[in-house]
């Protein structure tokens, strides 16, 4: 057991990734933020510690080899074909798509039966009911909608703000991070929405309040 | 079905997760139902994080192609005996993590480990870099040399930590799903995980004071603070 009154270094560092996920009791919580105050080598671990969590949790160092949701859904169809089932993938209709096109031989027919993004899905259009109450925030190359002000919001230059709904509509999906949170804070505002927290949304809360409370050092 | 599509147009449901997830769930249904070519769709959003997990436990760019699309393939084969009380991200992710355990299990490999493999985990892990790095801002993730000094970085730690890291920083699994996938318990996690954080903020400490991170467009050869 940790002796809250006197926290030495050791002790601070053995529970330092504890206190970023929120997972140490008041007592322990107040003593080592009194600690990160006074002692800057601390802080700069602290710190340190959160820029890694935050720099490897960004979607970006999610990397694939290039071609691999091709290969991956090419997959999928042959295994689905396979069980006798149907499948709409993008190399099996676009050749006829572009046949037919060029059979028709005008641009109007040729637009017509081409999809024009390929981040619009049958997937989105489902959200067609949703109110456009939320503003987000989407960026171009990103398949992701946050809400704003997130540090995951990439290409920040190229972003904009949109409504959930034409969000959804043009098939991006929500930020793991910020609408967890989103989540939770409307959870623990109204408890009507019937949302589970689990201890990770817990822990990214206790982050936020951290960080909202200024960098120690 | 008909009920989705009532919370879908009902006005009051105007919470983005929430639908976001009520639409996943609409598209479970509808692929449980036998609409298979729907489970692309469904899949899509996590198709990055099912490769960088098996890619974190089996470290060859091919293998975890390859054990990804049986991830996949398992998740579709299996899809009605998902239940809802899971999140399907993570129920995907713990079929991946199997798939790349078992294949790893199967072909034997012997990797190599660096020297604190072998190291009793329990004892502390003391930080060696105390330099004032601040922020590396995470802008800086646009350029492929931090990505890839990053992926460096993480490369370089032990399998037992780096699995861990990568399964509740990256995955964003909690604490608890972290030890069922990797079949540790919670201790464990919670040590390895302290580890490998003060382990890689060394790694990039050390980085930062080599430049890696600087030439930041926006600094134009200064910090910013």
């Amino acid at each position: 057991m940790v002796n809250n009154q006197a926290l030495s270094c050791e002790q601070v560092w053995r529970e330092i990734s504890n206190y970023v996920d929120g997972e140490v009791d008041t007592g322990l919580h107040s003593a080592m933020h009194e600690h990160f105050r006074a002692c800057s080598k601390c802080a700069a671990v602290l710190a340190g510690t959160r820029n890694v969590i935050h720099l490897y949790g960004d979607e970006r160092m999610m990397e694939a080899p290039a071609g691999f949701s091709r290969r991956l859904e090419k997959r999928l169809a042959q295994n689905v074909r396979s069980s006798g089932k149907n499948w709409s993938t993008w190399s099996t209709w676009l050749i006829p798509v572009a046949a037919l096109a060029l059979f028709a031989g005008g641009l109007h027919l040729a637009n017509s039966l081409t999809v024009g993004s390929p981040l619009k899905s049958e997937h989105a259009q489902q959200a067609e009911g949703i109110p456009p109450d939320m503003p987000v925030v989407v960026s171009v190359d990103a398949k992701i909608f946050h809400v704003a002000g997130c540090d995951f919001i990439h290409n920040k230059d190229k972003a904009r703000t949109i409504t959930a709904r034409e969000a959804m509509r043009e098939g991006y999906v929500p930020c793991l991070r910020c609408m967890r949170k989103y989540l939770q804070t409307l959870a623990s505002g109204h408890a009507a929405l019937g949302v589970e927290a689990d201890a990770s949304q817990n822990a990214d809360l206790e982050d936020d309040r951290e960080n909202s409370e200024g960098n120690v050092r | 079905m008909a009920e989705r599509e009532v919370a879908l147009n009902n006005p009051a449901f105007n919470n983005p997760a929430q639908a976001a997830t009520v639409r996943e769930q609409d598209l479970i249904a509808r692929v449980q139902r036998g609409q298979n070519e729907l489970f692309y769709e469904l899949v899509r959003p996590y198709e990055r994080r099912v490769y960088a997990a098996a890619l974190a436990i089996l470290r060859n760019e091919t293998d975890a192609e390859d054990v990804a699309q049986e991830a996949v393939l398992k998740a579709f084969a299996n899809i009605r005996q998902f239940r809802a009380e899971a999140r399907f991200s993570t129920w995907l992710i713990q079929i991946t993590v199997n798939e790349a355990l078992m294949r790893r299990r199967r072909e034997r490999t012997v990797v190599m480990e660096g020297i604190d493999d072998r190291r009793d985990e329990e004892s502390d892990y003391a930080p060696r870099e105390f330099a004032d790095w601040r922020e590396i801002p995470s802008e800086s993730l646009e350029r492929k040399e931090v990505r890839q000094r990053l992926a460096e970085a993480l490369a370089s730690l032990d399998r037992k930590y780096r699995e861990v890291f990568v399964l509740r920083d990256m995955e964003q699994l909690n604490i608890q799903e972290t030890a069922e996938a990797l079949g540790i318990s919670v201790a464990s996690v919670k040590t390895r995980l302290l580890r490998a954080r003060l382990m890689l903020r060394d790694l990039l400490a050390a980085g930062w004071e080599q430049g890696w991170f600087s030439r930041l467009p926006f600094e134009k050869g200064n910090k910013p603070w």
